[in-house]
C-alpha cells in the first residue's frame, strides 16, 4: 500500500516529495522597479528569442518571455503608472503541466516548470490553461539576418514553428552551476550565478535564488510583509513573489 | 433510368420486393447530378481545405489568426462542432433501436453514417490545429520504443481515448447493421460491386441462426454506444472545463456539450434526410411523419439548451468575479456580440416555431429550420472560445481575435470533405436498412390485419 502511495505520489509530481535538490525563487521588488527594460532585453539575448517585428507584435504574437506589464490608475493629467514584469511563475500547482497531453511540460526536481521542446506538438493548451499569459507559441520558424545569428547563445536550443516555449528561469544556468558545485561536492553558493534579468537589473529589483537555503536573499525576501503573490486566488502556489510598492513610494511618485 | 421519379412522388406504403430494388437502384444507378455534386465536393475539398493546408504545414499556424491570449481558434470551435454533429447519427440510432422504435429504420444508415463521417472531419480538425501535427501520434497511449507515456492526467488525452474508442465502436455499429443488406446488394448486382459485397456481407446466408446472432450483437454494440457518445462530449467539454479560464471553467460544460450536441446531430439528421429523401425518391420510405417527430425532439433539445445557456450565464453573473462579469460582458457585447446574438436566435428563437405541427411537417421549413440549427451550433461553439480566451486574468494582454482566409478555407473545406465522403457513402453502403425496412413493412401489414373487424 505504502509503496503504490509512494508511486503515485511521485507520478503526480515527479521529484516533489522525495527531497528538492533546490527551490528557486525569484522575487520582484516593485519599489525598486523603474520599468526600463533591461530585464526584457536581457532575456531576449541570453534566451535566443526571435525578433518578430512590427507586424507580428500588433498582432500580439509578439515572443518576450520576460514582459513590463504596464497599468495606470486615475484619469489624465491625475495619473499613476504601475509596474509588473510578468515571466513565468514556476508554479508548484501548474495549470499547464496537467493539460499537457505529452507531458512536454513538467515540474522538476528543482520546482521548475519546464519545457520540453522536442516533445512538443503544440496543441498550445498550456497556453490556453495558463492564467499568467507567460508561453509563448512558435507561430513560425524563426529567423536570424546575418551577422545577428552569431550572437545567438550556444548553450540554448532554437525553437522550431508549432512549439510553445517560455521562460526558464535560464535553466541553462542553473544546470552550469549546478555542475560545477557538483565537481567541487558542494551546493550552489547565492552568488555562482544568477538569471540573465536578474544580472542586468540596474535597480537590483530582481533576485533570484534558492529558497531552500533559508540564508539566500530569496527566503529573507520572502518574509518580507510587502511580499504577495499575482493571482493568489487562483492557487496556483508561483515561485515569483512581488513586494509591493510601499507607501513611501507611493507619495514620492 | 429514373424509375420512380417520373412519377408523382406517391407515399403509399411499398412492396417488400420493391424495397430491395429501391435500395439497390440507389448504388447502381447514377444521375449525372450526382457526378456534378461530387466533382464539386471534391474540387473544393483540395482547392479550399488541401492546399491551405498544406500552405500552413509549410509556413507555420501563424497563417491562422490566431495570438496569444487567443491561443485557440476556428480550428478547436470546428473540433467541437464536428464532433457535435456526430452525436446523433449513433446515439439516436442506438436509443431508438432499444426503445423500439419503429420509425427509425429509414433514416438510421445515413445518420450512422454522418457519425462517423464527421467524426473523421473532427480528427482532421485536430491535425489541422496542432502546431507539430506529424508528431501527433504521440498522444496514443501505447507502449513504444520511446518508453515515453502521455500525461495521464490530461483532459486532451481522455479526449484522444475518447474519440477513438467512439469512432471505432460507431464504424463496427455501422457495420454490423449493414451485413445483411450487403447480402441483399450481394444478389442483386453483378460485376465488381457483386464482388466488393461478396466480401462485406461476411458471408451472410440468412440462416435463423445468423439473425439470431447480428440481433444479439446489434444489441449489445446499441447498448455499449449510449454512454459512450453520452462519455465523449463530455470529455471534449472538458478540454475546456478543466482549466481555470473564465468562461470554460463551468461545471455545467459537460451536460452543456451533451445536450447541444444531439441538438446539433438531430439538426444534422433533418438536413441529411431531406436531401436523401429529395434525391433518392425515397418519398415512400421517409416520411413527414418522421420529420414530424425529429421535430418534436428538436423541440425539446431547443428548450433544454437554452435552459444550459441561461445557467451558464447567471452562474457566472451570480459569482460577482471580476473576472467572471468582465468575461459575461465581452461575450453579451464584445467583438463577437453579432454572433452571439444570432446565435441566440438561431438556436433558442426559431426552433420555438417547430411547437407548430404545420412547421414542423412543413419538410422546406425544416430543411431551412435545420441548417438554421446547425449554423448556430457552429457559432457556439465559436463563442465558447472567441470570447472566453481573450478576456483572461491579465488585462494587459486581452486582445481580439478574427479568423483570416486559411481558416475560412479550411472550415468550407472540411464541409466537402464531409459530403465527399457522404457521397461515396450512399453509393457503396445501401443508405436505408433494407431489412428493416421490410421488419416494419410485415409489422404494419400484421397490425392493419389485426385492426379489421
Amino acid at each position: 500500500m505504502t509503496l503504490l502511495q509512494e508511486k503515485w505520489r511521485a507520478y503526480r509530481t515527479p521529484g516533489y516529495y522525495t527531497k528538492y535538490d533546490y527551490a528557486w525563487r525569484l522575487v520582484v521588488d516593485l519599489d525598486s522597479c523603474t520599468g526600463c527594460g533591461a530585464c526584457v532585453v536581457a532575456c531576449q539575448a541570453e534566451n535566443n528569442l526571435p525578433i518578430v517585428g512590427e507586424r507580428a507584435f500588433q498582432e500580439k504574437r509578439d515572443m518576450k518571455w520576460l514582459r513590463i506589464e504596464r497599468y495606470w490608475e486615475g484619469e489624465y493629467p491625475d495619473i499613476k503608472m504601475r509596474f509588473l514584469p510578468m515571466m513565468c511563475q514556476h508554479c508548484d500547482q501548474a495549470p499547464c503541466e496537467t493539460v499537457c497531453p505529452v507531458a512536454a511540460t513538467y515540474h522538476n526536481q528543482d520546482g521548475l516548470n519546464v519545457q520540453v521542446y522536442n516533445r512538443c506538438v503544440g496543441t498550445r493548451s498550456c497556453a490556453a490553461y495558463c492564467p499568467y499569459e507567460v508561453r509563448y507559441f512558435n507561430w513560425f520558424s524563426a529567423s536570424w539576418e546575418a551577422p545577428l545569428e552569431q550572437q545567438l547563445n550556444p548553450e540554448v536550443s532554437i525553437r522550431e514553428k508549432g512549439v510553445m516555449e517560455k521562460c526558464t528561469f535560464c535553466v541553462q544556468r542553473i544546470r552550469q552551476a549546478k555542475d560545477e558545485a557538483k565537481d567541487e561536492g558542494r551546493r550552489v553558493q547565492e552568488d555562482d550565478f544568477t538569471t540573465a534579468c536578474a544580472q542586468s537589473c540596474p535597480s537590483k529589483a530582481l533576485h533570484f535564488g534558492d529558497a531552500n537555503d533559508p540564508q539566500s536573499a530569496v527566503s529573507q525576501l520572502a518574509k518580507n510583509p510587502r511580499a504577495y503573490h499575482v493571482l493568489s486566488e487562483l492557487n496556483t502556489e508561483p515561485s515569483v513573489t512581488y513586494l509591493a510598492r510601499g507607501k513611501a513610494m507611493e507619495s514620492a511618485s | 433510368m429514373n424509375r420512380v421519379g417520373n412519377q408523382t412522388p406517391d407515399e403509399t406504403p411499398p412492396k417488400l420486393a420493391d424495397v430491395n430494388r429501391d435500395v439497390i437502384r440507389t448504388l447502381t444507378e447514377t444521375t449525372p447530378l450526382y457526378w456534378w455534386t461530387f466533382g464539386i465536393a471534391v474540387m473544393v475539398a483540395v482547392l479550399c481545405f488541401t492546399l491551405p493546408w498544406a500552405y500552413q504545414l509549410v509556413t507555420g499556424i501563424g497563417v491562422a489568426g490566431m495570438n496569444r491570449p487567443v491561443i485557440w481558434g476556428s480550428y478547436i470551435s470546428c473540433f467541437i462542432f464536428w464532433i457535435g454533429l456526430s452525436h446523433s447519427g449513433t446515439l439516436l440510432s442506438a436509443v431508438l433501436h432499444i426503445t423500439g422504435s419503429q420509425w427509425r429504420k429509414a433514416i438510421y444508415r445515413s445518420a450512422e453514417a454522418m457519425t462517423l463521417f464527421s467524426l473523421v472531419v473532427a480528427v482532421i480538425f485536430v491535425l489541422v490545429h496542432v502546431g507539430r501535427p506529424w508528431f501527433v501520434y504521440w498522444t496514443i497511449p501505447y507502449p513504444n520504443q520511446r518508453e515515453l507515456w502521455p500525461n495521464f492526467r490530461s483532459p486532451l488525452l481522455f479526449d484522444v481515448t475518447a474519440i477513438t474508442t467512439y469512432m471505432t465502436a460507431s464504424a463496427t455499429f455501422l457495420f454490423v447493421g449493414s451485413i445483411p443488406d450487403f447480402a441483399a446488394a450481394r444478389d442483386g448486382t453483378i460485376g465488381w460491386r457483386h464482388s466488393m459485397y461478396r466480401v462485406l456481407s461476411l458471408g451472410w446466408r440468412g440462416t435463423q441462426k445468423e439473425w439470431k446472432h447480428l440481433g444479439w450483437a446489434y444489441t449489445f454494440f446499441a447498448v455499449l454506444v449510449i454512454p459512450l457518445a453520452v462519455s465523449v462530449h463530455s470529455i471534449v467539454s472538458w478540454d475546456l472545463a478543466l482549466s481555470i479560464v473564465p468562461g470554460f471553467h463551468q461545471t455545467i460544460f459537460a451536460p452543456y456539450f451533451v445536450v447541444g450536441a444531439i441538438y446539433s446531430g438531430t439538426a444534422g439528421i433533418v438536413t441529411v434526410m431531406y436531401f436523401l429523401r429529395k434525391y433518392y425518391h425515397l418519398e415512400r420510405y421517409i416520411l413527414p411523419s418522421h420529420f414530424d417527430k425529429l421535430g418534436r425532439l428538436l423541440l425539446v433539445l431547443s428548450l433544454l439548451w437554452t435552459y444550459i445557456n441561461i445557467v451558464e450565464l447567471t452562474t457566472g453573473w451570480f459569482s460577482h468575479h471580476s473576472f467572471e462579469l468582465e468575461f459575461i460582458d465581452y461575450r453579451l457585447t464584445g467583438a463577437w456580440a453579432p454572433i452571439y446574438w444570432s446565435m441566440i436566435a438561431f438556436c433558442a428563437v426559431l426552433p420555438l416555431s417547430l411547437i407548430s405541427s404545420r412547421v414542423r411537417t412543413n419538410l422546406n421549413v425544416m430543411l431551412v429550420l435545420s441548417i438554421f440549427i446547425n449554423a448556430g451550433m457552429l457559432f457556439e461553439r465559436f463563442i465558447i472560445i472567441t470570447t472566453s480566451l481573450p478576456r483572461k486574468y491579465l488585462p494587459n494582454t486581452w486582445a481580439d481575435y478574427a479568423p483570416t482566409w486559411v481558416e475560412y478555407s479550411i472550415m468550407l473545406g472540411s464541409l466537402a470533405i464531409f459530403v465527399t465522403l457522404f457521397l461515396i457513402f450512399v453509393k457503396i453502403v445501401p443508405s436505408m436498412s433494407i431489412y428493416e425496412v421490410k421488419e416494419e413493412l410485415l409489422h404494419n401489414a400484421k397490425h392493419q390485419q389485426e385492426n379489421k373487424p
